[in-house]
């Protein structure tokens, strides 16, 4: 199968790994967390703070605010227009994702 | 939200209520409102009396209605800022409890169990058990349902009918004649214009008010908090913009963010300095609130009254004519007994409270 | 690098903030710049070329873009025309700026931003005119699965394709109407995404009665069958005159049921199929962004700001270009922002301009105006969509809100348009602020789309509020 990254012929630099809840994944210099994410088959990582229901992607440009995430501890980041840094430590998040 | 309970109280009291507004339900200054049920920030007097009896017939309603209009009997803590505004503080309470508020002085680790997210080294605080919430447009939209009333939105009062000799026959709309010995004035910050309507001046003015809502959060704020220069803001004249820092959380999960006062008539522009004071002033009583969003503001304009009380009751220079209006950024807390005393007013019963300090003529004498 | 904010400096030219680098965006920098103005462009993106021309980041070091795109020569030549302008020093770049707010005051402008991706530092730039090209984005009506993960906008699935080189499965099915459904199942499918199926509600039938406005672009409709010729080669499956009418699945997507429509835009029942997919695009056509210019007074003409012919606002010292005055493509985006950037440049160096000068771009913009006005009556979501939101689908995505509680609020405590419905069940006061799903409540409370005020138009830390546009930060 063809993919994206062939079809633009990119030559990205080395992957390097962060942390889904823990979990090591990869991603390559400059990916979103979302694109980090839908690489390593993952595609949802919120739960609906009425309901808990699960959410990832849906608008990709930054409106819809579905994909909102923790990275290294803050929460409710944009997981369609945050890049990944080595070490990164991605975490699903429930509810508000604050604490009390 | 004044209407509504007027309907709601009119409607139990064997009346046939038709409600009218020229917009939908809560589409003036109800649903800009943030729902303050208080006794905190009132002097003794008139309008804290009304307050009290506001709140018991709230606490009623709130059997029948609760978790649908989201009542919350939360409480409110106003925090002094320093010693010197702690002592007057704790002067006010005191005058309140001879009046029958509940205000409980608060000092220092106790203000921290009530509100743990506090800035740091406050002096102290009074405790009002009686300051509720409700969220204003379900409350008036629950009312209106189960007052019974006809409800005609998108209605426009265009005249109020009179007899040759003078008594209201009703009113015309846009849309046609409603007839009706008694016509209730509940519309708020407008209600100049419809007592205009009916020949009569009635002095009420906008003053605008921005509340800043944020991204929602676990319940960090725990009662209605504010400052206690709030009180003299409240009691203020000025027409110049007045921010004292209103915080409370909300069973949805945003903190709703308050208040500003300013006169500058019915001005929707945005106005950073208006809300650029609020999030100051929110952030200095809670410095958490630093890092948290806000993701919108809104603005609305509250019915101002000379002398801070409402019109309230029969206006003797038009029989059948009947004002609820002007009750400044207390509209929400005050309307039910307002509508009790209108609903006793209008079936002829002895009203609750003394309606003399709400006379909807007062100010016409003074001119005079 | 010289600072605009710098006085000395700014005595000599005067200033212009583009707010958007997109076509139109990018069109007026350039044609500005040209034109004896100091331009600060201001963008949330890492890179300059918005939606319609959004580039892979630069680190993947794509060495074909191009494959992703349409129009590749037309970028070229804007994108190199900014890198002049940004080499000469006529223009700043600001990337990664998320505007929240534009102020007007007695002095000008000031234009607050959020530095990104954190969007927690402030940025404010002051100039003696803005010029709007905040785009557009998409509209999405719900049915019921609409939130399952793997459901996504037409818009965001190339979004991704586009800037990250990502997609989110093998299998993809592309729904609801309009004009960006073609590139999107086209982009995939070269992708390696297998495209089950392209559902598109509006009949093509119907685009036969309107020849006049659509023949008079051969351009756009060469542009269609380019496309018809790739969804061939890509043997993707194209039902006109259908819908999804849900989207299956538990934890995400595992497939949709499409359905063909009647004359009237009703499901016909029974006739229903069953598409496997982990993916599903879907988009029912474009909203324009209009925050900040609604915060700054301007007047809307519906959904879209108002413009006059120079791409002026009614607002003084306010231009606006692109998707944000309308919808209509990248081609218009890129003359109205040529036209905005000439206008601008002159009324700032304190001249009349000359509308003959750019008469060129301006014919462009009226005929592609009327072609835009035309598709989008041929592109419409089924005439009865509402019928499939069941009581229990969620509307309002963020605050969860349900067809039956926005049902309820119209029927049984007399709400009956948007803001009202919006305070009896909370649909739209959750973190997109009802940009999502506007257009849905005003459907089913069966009132029109009337523009939301939002006073900031993306969240601010109240911390960055507190101290925005102080007095000691000038």
């Amino acid at each position: 199968m063809r993919s994206p990254v062939e079809l633009a012929d990119a030559q990205p630099g080395p992957a390097f790994t962060v942390t889904l809840d823990g979990r090591e994944i990869e991603a390559l210099p400059s990916q979103t967390v979302a694109a980090a994410l839908w690489a390593a088959g993952v595609t949802s990582w919120r739960g609906t703070r009425g309901e808990g229901r699960p959410r990832g992607v849906f608008c990709g440009i930054g409106v819809c605010f579905d994909c909102l995430v923790t990275v290294n501890d803050r929460p409710n980041q944009r997981a369609c227009l945050v890049p990944l840094h080595p070490g990164d430590a991605i975490r699903t998040q429930e509810g508000t994702g604050h604490h009390d | 939200m004044v209407g509504a309970a007027c309907a709601l109280y009119a409607g139990r009291a064997g009346l046939d209520v038709v409600l009218v507004d020229r917009g939908p339900v809560a589409g003036g200054t109800t649903g800009a409102g943030e729902g303050n049920l208080l006794v905190s920030d009132k002097e003794p007097g008139p309008e804290l009396d009304l307050a009290l009896l506001s709140g018991r017939l709230w606490a009623e309603l709130a059997q029948e209605f609760g978790a649908a209009v989201e009542y919350e009997a939360k409480g409110g803590v106003v925090v002094a800022s320093s010693s010197g505004g702690l002592a007057a503080l704790e002067r006010f309470a005191e005058g309140q409890r001879a009046a029958g508020v509940v205000a409980e002085p608060v000092a220092g680790d106790a203000l921290y169990e009530l509100e743990p997210h506090l800035a740091p080294g406050l002096p102290g605080a009074v405790h009002y058990p009686q300051d509720c919430q409700v969220m204003p447009a379900l409350a008036a939209a629950h009312l209106i349902r189960a007052s019974g009333a006809r409800l005609l939105t998108g209605h426009t009062v265009t005249d109020v009918l009179r007899a040759p000799d003078g008594p209201v026959r009703g009113v015309r709309t846009d849309r046609g004649d409603i007839h009706a010995p008694a016509v209730v004035n509940a519309t708020g910050t407008w209600g100049g214009e419809l007592a205009a309507l009916a020949g009569v001046p009635l002095p009420v003015l906008p003053r605008r008010g921005f509340v800043l809502v944020t991204e929602p959060l676990p319940r960090k704020v725990r009662h209605k908090v504010y400052a206690a220069d709030y009180v003299a803001d409240v009691a203020s004249d000025s027409a110049a913009l007045q921010t004292s820092p209103v915080v409370e959380g909300t069973a949805a999960g945003p903190i709703l963010i308050g208040a500003s006062r300013e006169r500058v008539g019915f001005d929707r522009t945005f106005s950073l300095p208006a809300v650029r004071a609020l999030a100051a002033g929110a952030t200095r009583l809670f410095p958490f609130l630093e890092q948290v969003r806000a993701l919108r503001s809104y603005l609305g304009f509250r019915p101002y009254m000379p002398d801070h009380l409402p019109a309230v009751g029969p206006d003797p220079r038009v029989p059948g004519l009947y004002h609820a209006c002007g009750h400044e950024g207390a509209g929400i807390g005050l309307a039910t007994g307002t509508g009790r005393l209108i609903a006793q007013a209008l079936t002829g019963g002895t009203p609750d409270l003394d309606l003399t300090p709400f006379r909807p003529d007062r100010f016409a004498e003074e001119a005079a | 690098m010289t600072d605009p904010n710098d006085p000395n400096h700014a005595a000599v030219l005067p200033h212009l903030a583009v707010i958007g680098a997109g076509p139109a965006g990018l069109a007026a920098t350039v044609a500005a710049a040209s034109r004896g103005v100091r331009v600060t462009l201001l963008d949330s993106a890492a890179q300059e070329g918005g939606q319609f021309y959004r580039q892979p980041a630069a680190e993947l070091r794509a060495r074909r873009p191009q494959a992703l795109h349409h129009e590749w020569r037309t970028w070229e030549r804007l994108r190199n025309g900014l890198r002049t302008h940004v080499d000469a020093g006529a223009v700043r770049h600001l990337t990664d700026h998320h505007v929240w707010l534009v102020e007007r005051g007695s002095e000008g402008f000031t234009v607050h931003a959020l530095l990104g991706p954190e969007q927690e530092e402030p940025v404010e730039v002051r100039a003696d005119a803005v010029l709007l090209a905040t785009g557009g984005y998409e509209k999405v009506l719900p049915f019921p699965g609409w939130t399952l993960p793997g459901v996504v906008t037409a818009g965001g699935a190339q979004a991704m394709l586009k800037g990250a080189l990502a997609v989110s499965g093998r299998t993809a099915v592309v729904a609801g109407t309009g004009p960006l459904l073609l590139p999107v199942a086209t982009g995939l499918a070269a992708a390696g995404v297998e495209v089950a199926a392209l559902v598109e509600s509006a009949d093509p039938k119907a685009f036969a009665g309107r020849t006049g406005a659509l023949a008079a672009q051969p351009g756009k409709l060469a542009e269609g069958a380019g496309y018809a010729a790739r969804l061939l080669r890509h043997r993707v499956k194209v039902l006109a005159r259908h819908t999804v009418v849900e989207a299956h699945g538990t934890e995400r997507l595992e497939a949709v049921t499409v359905a063909a429509l009647d004359g009237d835009g009703r499901v016909r029942h029974g006739r229903e199929r069953r598409i496997a997919c982990d993916t599903l695009a879907v988009g029912h056509g474009m909203l324009p962004h209009t925050d900040l210019a609604g915060t700054l007074g301007c007047r809307l003409d519906g959904l879209a700001v108002y413009v006059d012919e120079e791409q002026r606002t009614d607002v003084p010292g306010v231009w606006a270009a692109g998707e944000t005055t309308g919808i209509g493509g990248s081609a218009l985006s890129l003359a109205e922002g040529h036209i905005a950037g000439r206008s601008a440049a002159a009324r700032l160096r304190g001249t009349e301009p000359d509308p003959r000068a750019w008469a060129a771009a301006a014919k462009v913009r009226d005929r592609l105006r009327a072609f835009f006005a035309a598709l989008d009556s041929v592109y419409a979501p089924p005439a009865h969509w509402t019928e499939q939101v069941t009581d229990d689908t969620v509307v309002c995505r963020c605050e969860e809100v349900t067809g039956g509680a926005v049902r309820q609020a119209v029927a049984e405590l007399g709400a009956g348009d948007l803001r009202t419905v919006k305070l009896l069940t909370r649909a739209g006061m959750g973190w997109c602020q009802g940009r999502v799903c506007a257009p849905a409540v005003a459907g089913l409370a069966g009132c029109e789309l009337t523009p939301s005020r939002r006073p900031f138009a993306r969240p601010v830390p109240l911390g960055v509020l507190a101290r925005a546009g102080e007095p000691e930060s000038d």
